[in-house]
């Protein structure tokens, strides 16, 4: 396995354009080390991308929108109060991963990029419009969350491309977010089903909405008849049975020991309300 | 395969090795700093057994690479001690006999001292949290946690 550090994105792109075998990006290396520990990975080329100058840096922007350097770990984010305030779904997505020691090296450029249909910071990526910027051999292009994971395992980013910065769009005034998922213990478990749901209120009106599922199908799900069974709804009651039916209509799950079929069907919609409500309280300033 | 050169500082110390780029960091610590208290459980980041505090941040020295500890800052439980006078987080754990086997404490230790610098008041419920990722087969937490809850008041007291 041959390790490099490289200064730019730039180089560590021409780095792994010129790689042969197996490469790997190295972020907070909570998954890399992990299949390398248990022989399912080891990379012939190993590309550290933590020596690259603001790699770690949380930035708002003029325009209110955020962009995150692709190392920033959970714990940076959770420490960082405005971030909290203006997108507490997307940092307790992040912070459900694993315990203390994952949070203080775990990144979401690494949780996106390993690309398992249960990555729990995904669905609140997707919910909250997070798009990432893409570096390779021919210059950068900006590619929305939702599209970088293909199928388990895999995502759509061509040999030599590396993301670069993750952008997260400006709050705005009345909009909330939250994620959601369920597990069969307290902690340190994988999702059975996740959600994601990020909303504007136009006075006590649903304006804008983004529902995002995790778990329940071989990528993440943007599900649009989810946000449109609540779009234009004060979230009543009516508006909440139609949403938690899109969301279970939505899935396309695997049988497995944490869930059957079933369960992350229903679970699915229950957990889609629930975060659709928290959501709301949110945008209504009510809740933190 | 080529080795890599590593300076770093452990326990204050500025200590050098050579490692292949596939050790990780508790290798490094364990077979060629000698320092032998970080203990592998499950090398794969679920047992905390490992775990050390790196510029300041409690990580799992199994899921880091000897490599990238190059200029870091790293503490390990050897460094807990003020050479034979034991920390008072280490006192509570004999008090309360809150180790059997002790494979666990040298990780809880390092965990609780964390925890502790971050939050002096920390709520028994934010400790369990903060030391999910320290599994014990032995002593079923509950010795820990009070070492934990006692020393932070001890600790308050003192300050
Ligand atoms: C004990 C434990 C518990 C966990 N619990 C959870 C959990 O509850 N929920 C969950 O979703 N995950 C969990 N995980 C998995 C893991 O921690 C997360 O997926 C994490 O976010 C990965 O981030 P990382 O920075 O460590 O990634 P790394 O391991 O550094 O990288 C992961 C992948 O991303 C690629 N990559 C990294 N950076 C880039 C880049 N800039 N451009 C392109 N590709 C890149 C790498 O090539 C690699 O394939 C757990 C892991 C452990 C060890
Ligand atoms: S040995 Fe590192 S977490 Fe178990
Ligand atoms: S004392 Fe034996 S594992 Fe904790």
């Amino acid at each position: 396995m041959d390790y490099h550090s490289p200064a730019s994105f730039a180089e560590a792109s021409a780095l792994a354009a010129n790689a042969t075998g197996v490469t790997r990006f190295l972020a907070g290396g909570t998954d890399v080390l992990v299949q390398l520990r248990s022989e399912l990975v080891t990379p012939d080329t190993l590309i550290d991308i933590k020596k690259i100058n603001g790699v770690s840096d949380i930035t708002r922007i003029a325009d209110g929108s955020w962009t995150l350097g692709v190392a920033a770990t959970g714990a940076e984010m959770s420490e960082h109060a405005e971030l909290v305030s203006d997108w507490p779904g997307v940092v307790e997505a992040m912070d459900l991963i694993g315990s203390t020691q994952v949070q203080g090296r775990a990144t979401l450029t690494g949780n996106l990029c390993n690309a398992s249909p249960a990555a729990d910071s995904v669905p609140a990526m997707v919910a909250a419009g997070v798009t990432v910027t893409v570096t390779g051999p021919d210059g950068t292009r900006e590619v929305a969350v939702e599209d970088i994971p293909t199928a388990p395992g895999r995502t759509s980013l061509a040999k030599g491309e590396l993301i670069s910065a993750l952008n997260i769009p400006a709050r705005g005034a009345n909009g909330g977010d939250a994620y959601l998922r369920f597990i069969p213990r307290t902690e340190m478990d994988i999702a059975v089903v996740g959600v994601g749901v990020n909303l504007r209120l136009d006075g006590d009106t649903i304006a804008e909405a983004r529902v995002s599922l995790g778990a329940v199908a071989p990528t993440v799900l943007l599900v649009d008849e989810c946000a449109k069974a609540i779009i234009g709804t004060t979230l009543d009651d009516a508006a909440l049975e139609t949403l938690a039916a899109a969301a279970s209509a939505a899935c396309n799950p695997i049988n497995d020991k944490r869930g059957t079929v079933e369960f992350r069907t229903e679970v699915a919609g229950v957990l889609t309300k629930r975060a659709a409500k928290t959501a709301y309280a949110r945008a209504k300033g009510e809740q933190a | 395969m080529s080795k890599f050169h590593v300076s770093t500082t452990v326990n204050g110390d500025t200590v050098e090795y050579l490692c292949d780029p596939r050790e990780t960091l508790l290798d490094c610590l364990r077979d060629k700093l000698n320092l032998t208290g970080a203990k592998e459980g499950c090398g794969t980041g679920d047992c905390g057994a490992c775990s050390v505090t790196v510029d300041g941040r409690l990580v799992c020295s199994c899921l880091m690479l000897g490599v990238e500890a190059e200029g870091k800052q790293i503490e390990t439980v050897e460094g807990i001690s003020d050479g034979d006078v034991l920390h008072p987080l280490q006192k509570n754990f004999i008090e309360h006999a809150a180790l059997q086997c002790g494979v666990c404490t040298p990780g809880v230790l390092v965990a609780a001292k964390s925890l502790l610098e971050k939050n002096p008041n920390p709520t028994e419920e934010e400790a369990r949290y903060w030391l999910a990722g320290n599994l014990c087969r032995c002593t079923g937490y509950d010795k820990i946690i009070r070492a934990v809850m006692d020393t932070a008041a001890e600790l308050r007291e003192a300050s």
